[in-house]
């Protein structure tokens, strides 16, 4: 064999003369780049700056009632009701008006965004969390472990999941916890699949077999290996999920199976205002427009999130200039 | 050689000894009910003896099982049946823990510059990631150390914390090479390393393993389909067809003396740049197909595609085995060997 | 093709026999006492435990799980806890009011996502697709029970209080009846199912075809001179019928299992009212068999897309 002699390595782009840029050169990752994308897109900084206010709104809301010095359940039998029993409408006392037992609709509304966002957040979290999970191990293990995490999700994806969840609602009791898991359960599955497709291919991909014959464990190269690179898609999938379970816990309020009164949702405010909209129309616009608000902008930013990590791909929301 | 002198050999400086190694793959079926399974017979019975120093080629063509057996040489496939032996140990049912240790001692470099990189990961932690494996160095040590390799394998060793999607197909083949070397190993397994690679660059990447394995003492096992690049870098050559060896020789013995036909042919299809030196009846084109590794053809696994064929071919397996005035390296799997200078194509005359 | 079938019938009945368990599991392990219910608050042991004779109850659990399966495998679902009906005759006055809303809603939601989602993709960046990616986003964002609010509020309400009476804000006519009066009642439960749906048909038919139109062969068709509108309807609805019938056959079998918050805004006596209803009045047997019956509906519809899916397939790879 012959030896190079030094001169003939190829270029490695630097000349080494130059000592001062030792640490200066940072790579700009497939993670950089998105953020870069997504901070440049109009429409995520938009959407963001919504979601962030409702979050705000959500946290600081026993702050805010404080303020008004209105809690979310306090009954204002006087001012809050004509003398005929009527609920008053917007003003400056009451700025979303009152509902039907003389409650502040704006304070209940920003008591509601508390539930639906972290039922929202906490159920698509675990969601996505399990999903990762077993959807890891299924693609990386295949075989007999992939045959039966394959099956157990296909039996989940083909359960009536609505009719499934009120029955198992009604069993357990409602409450917040009881949806949040009944949500999670099922929404992880969509996301195992998605993630085990992902690894599938991933796990052919050279770096893995690299990594095997430098002795990694299964569980290195599933979570350091592998899980970065089905990374993308997952987030995607998750802004997306919010807005799912956002509606879920919603509807699950509305047919009273969800998160009980006096406890103040958006779906349970709109179940009891369906009885009064000839004489309160704010006490079903403003939970509902906080409710379609809310979940057009998770949809606005999922797509922008898509957006960024596929910029090939094309947006569903949002018909963008070239 | 009588068997004591090959033994007495062995155990003098045989690094990697393979014995009768097979590896046969399931074919997915889509029966409903089970019936007989069918197997690819990827690897079937490869003995070979890889010398401690030593570059070995391995050629073929694709699909000859050639990556299936530097796959079951570093155990990233478990043998059907058959032994690998490491150093005189025999490796090949070793458990996860106890195969550790041999990590380290046998690497390999991939042939897909762009696949055997994680692209989510930066080079620094890739080519740190062996220290990590193996619970060596910690933060700025480690640092140290991969910045080492990078200068080592002729990369800037500032790139550090760049990302492989902004390398060159051969700046990747270093980082590769750098990830290998780390742990110091004796044995590399290069599957293709150049393959993928523009011409330009691959003599340098060549050229670069040639320099590590002199500062290094590494040993190679080098899989090309390339002919040109296997003789440039190999002291001896093994030739593979379908799941078997079929020739193994010295690289000028080889090139000089091939005694099987499926060799001569190989030989016969690298451009020579000498035209004096181009024979015309040399010139041999293989017809049909390579057979279905799945059903391979009875006796001789050649003889459907070979020229000089004869009914005993078709019924028995050639053993591997060193012709009559051969030297004792050189070793062919064939009833009917070629002999010095003897066109491929027997006359007529001479086949009855 | 005959194997896979095999297979995805096997399938569906293990997935039927999984629900059926589980449900049966559900109602046995639940820390709660039917008989006791039943019986009213008055109620003394005696009669309590007659109501569970009656019921058959106090039988060991396996020894009525397996009556139950053994019946239900020959249609019998048993008898309602609260109305003196056979499970299955409660299940047929609600099912032609559960398959009329999800029908006529099916129909109309297919036409409008994939008609506008085609017209969406022939006119990337228009003002057309403006607008449908708008609307898109709008009602793929909306809950269904808050749009049937707003069109009760808007079109029946609204209307009805300056004396136009074109929509009922509930209840339902058999269409053997008088199919005028089945439309109009059911017109806006059609429309709040069907623009809720929708939106997820303009999205798959506009990506899919998106896509399409970007790839190479369909550039190649253009270049031989194929007219634009032979090359979206030739090439772009092929690629783009696949995910919409996926789609399809979920939404739809899911829906006929109950389309329980349309029904429940509207105040259709459907299958979806029914599993609130019974569930209130923990109607065992009718909530286990409409449980059953949803995920048979599921099950069922997953097998034709997975039929005409391969047709489809074997059509594609001919051409």
């Amino acid at each position: 064999m012959t030896v190079t002699p030094p001169d003939q390595i190829e270029s490695t782009g630097l000349s080494s003369t130059l000592p001062a840029a030792v640490e200066a050169i940072e790579g700009r990752g497939p993670w950089l780049l998105a953020w870069a994308r997504l901070r440049r897109d109009k429409v995520a900084v938009g959407s963001s700056v919504v979601i962030l206010g409702i979050i705000l709104l959500a946290l600081f809301a026993p702050w805010v009632a404080h303020l008004v010095g209105h809690g979310p359940n306090t009954q204002f039998r006087t001012t809050g009701l004509s003398p005929d029993g009527i609920p008053v409408g917007p003003g400056s006392t009451f700025l979303f008006g009152t509902d039907d037992l003389g409650r502040d609709v704006f304070i209940r509304v920003i008591y509601g965004a508390r539930i639906s966002l972290l039922a929202g957040a906490v159920s698509a979290g675990l969601a996505v969390a399990v999903g990762v999970i077993i959807g890891l191990a299924a693609g990386y293990f295949g075989g007999a472990v992939d045959g039966v995490l394959s099956r157990f999700m296909d039996v989940v994806l083909s359960l009536p999941y609505l009719v499934f969840a009120i029955a198992l609602v009604s069993l357990l009791g409602p409450s917040l916890a009881i949806s949040v898991a009944v949500i999670a359960f099922f929404s992880w599955a969509s996301v195992g699949r998605i993630v085990r497709g992902q690894v599938l291919s991933i796990k052919e991909k050279e770096f893995v077999e690299a990594a095997r014959s430098l002795g990694a464990s299964h569980l290195r190269i599933m979570f350091i290996d592998i899980l970065p690179n089905v990374l993308a898609p997952t987030i995607v999938y998750a802004t997306m999920l919010i807005p799912l379970s956002i509606v879920f816990e919603a509807t699950l309020s509305f047919l009273g199976i969800g998160v009980l009164p006096p406890t103040a949702t958006w779906g349970n405010m709109l179940s009891e205002s369906i009885a009064y909209y000839k004489v309160a129309w704010w006490f079903v616009a403003f939970p509902g427009l906080a409710l379609l608000i809310t979940t057009m902008a998770f949809n606005l930013l999922g797509d922008c999130v898509r957006d960024a990590f596929d910029p090939r791909g094309n947006r569903l929301f949002v018909a963008t200039e070239e | 050689m009588t068997e004591e002198a090959r033994t007495g050999r062995t155990q003098r400086d045989t690094l990697l000894q393979l014995v009768d190694v097979v590896k046969h793959f399931p074919v997915p079926s889509d029966r409903l009910f089970g019936g007989k399974r069918e197997h690819v017979h990827a690897v079937d019975g490869v003995s070979l003896d890889v010398r401690r120093g030593e570059t070995i080629g391995l050629v073929g063509e694709s699909g000859c099982g050639k990556s299936t057996l530097a796959r079951c040489i570093t155990r990233l496939h478990d043998v059907t049946s058959g032994t690998v032996s490491f150093d005189g140990r025999n490796i090949s049912d070793l458990s996860v823990s106890q195969l550790k240790p041999y990590r380290r001692k046998m690497q390999m470099v991939f042939q897909d510059p762009y696949g055997s990189l994680n692209p989510r990961r930066r080079v620094g932690s890739i080519i740190g990631d062996p220290f990590a494996i193996h619970g060596m160095g910690k933060g700025a040590d480690r640092k140290t150390k991969v910045q080492e390799l990078m200068e080592l394998v002729g990369l800037n060793p500032e790139h550090y914390n760049r990302f492989p999607a902004e390398f060159s197909g051969g700046q990747r083949q270093r980082i590769g090479l750098a990830r290998a070397l780390a742990l110091r190993p004796e044995l590399v397994v290069c599957d293709e390393p150049v393959s993928a690679l523009d011409v330009s660059i691959q003599a340098q990447i060549i050229n670069l393993l040639a320099d590590l394995q002199g500062k290094l003492g590494l040993t190679y096992i080098f899989i090309a389909h390339d002919l040109s690049v296997v003789r440039h870098v190999s002291d001896r050559i093994a030739v593979m067809y379908l799941g078997r060896i079929v020739e193994v020789a010295d690289t000028e013995e080889l090139f000089a003396r091939p005694r099987h036909p499926y060799t001569k042919a190989l030989l016969s299809a690298v451009p020579t740049p000498d035209p004096d030196l181009v024979n015309e009846r040399d010139q041999i084109i293989l017809s049909g197909d390579v057979p279905s590794p799945i059903r391979p053809p009875s006796g001789c696994r050649f003889h459907p595609r070979c020229p000089r064929a004869q009914s005993r071919c078709t019924t028995e397996d050639p053993v591997l085995n060193v012709k009559d005035g051969d030297v004792s390296d050189h070793a062919a799997a064939c009833h009917f060997p070629v002999a010095d200078g003897e066109p491929l194509v027997m006359s007529q005359k001479e086949a009855l | 093709m005959l194997r896979f079938l095999v297979r995805r019938v096997i399938f569906g009945v293990v997935v039927l026999w999984i629900v059926a368990t589980v449900v049966f599991a559900m109602y046995f392990i639940a820390p709660h006492d039917v008989a006791r219910t039943l019986a009213g608050r008055q109620a003394n042991a005696e009669t309590v435990a007659a109501i569970r004779h009656n019921l058959g109850l106090d039988r060991p659990i396996l020894s009525q799980y397996g009556s139950f399966l053994w019946k239900a495998l020959h249609g019998n679902l048993g008898y309602s806890y609260s109305n003196s009906e056979s499970v299955t005759s409660l299940i047929g006055h609600g099912l032609p009011v559960t398959v009329s809303l999800v029908v006529g809603g099916a129909l109309l939601w297919l036409v409008l996502g994939v008609t506008t989602g085609v017209l969406a993709a022939t006119r990337p960046r228009s003002v057309v697709d403006r607008t449908t990616t708008g609307f898109a986003l709008f009602f793929y964002s909306m809950p269904t029970f808050l749009l049937g609010e707003v069109l009760l509020l808007l079109l029946f309400f609204r209307l009805h209080l300056v004396g136009i009476d074109w929509f009922p804000g509930a209840g339902f006519v058999p269409f053997s009846e008088n199919p005028l009066q089945w439309a109009r009642y059911l017109i806006l439960p059609w429309l709040t199912i069907a623009l809720v749906t929708a939106a997820t048909y303009i999205r798959l038919t506009r990506g899919s075809m998106l896509e399409v139109m970007g790839e190479d062969y369909i550039r190649t068709a253009r270049a031989k001179g194929l007219r634009k509108r032979r090359v979206i309807y030739r090439h772009g609805l092929r690629a783009a019928i696949t995910p919409v019938l996926t789609q399809f056959g979920i939404d739809v079998g899911t829906l006929l299992g109950g389309a329980i918050v349309t029904e429940n805004v509207f105040g259709l006596p459907g299958l979806g009212q029914l599993v609130i209803s019974s569930l209130a009045k923990q109607d065992l047997p009718t909530v286990i068999g409409l449980v059953l019956l949803a995920s048979a509906f599921v099950v069922v519809a997953n097998i034709i897309v997975d039929i005409l899916y391969s047709v489809l397939d074997a059509r594609v790879r001919l051409s």
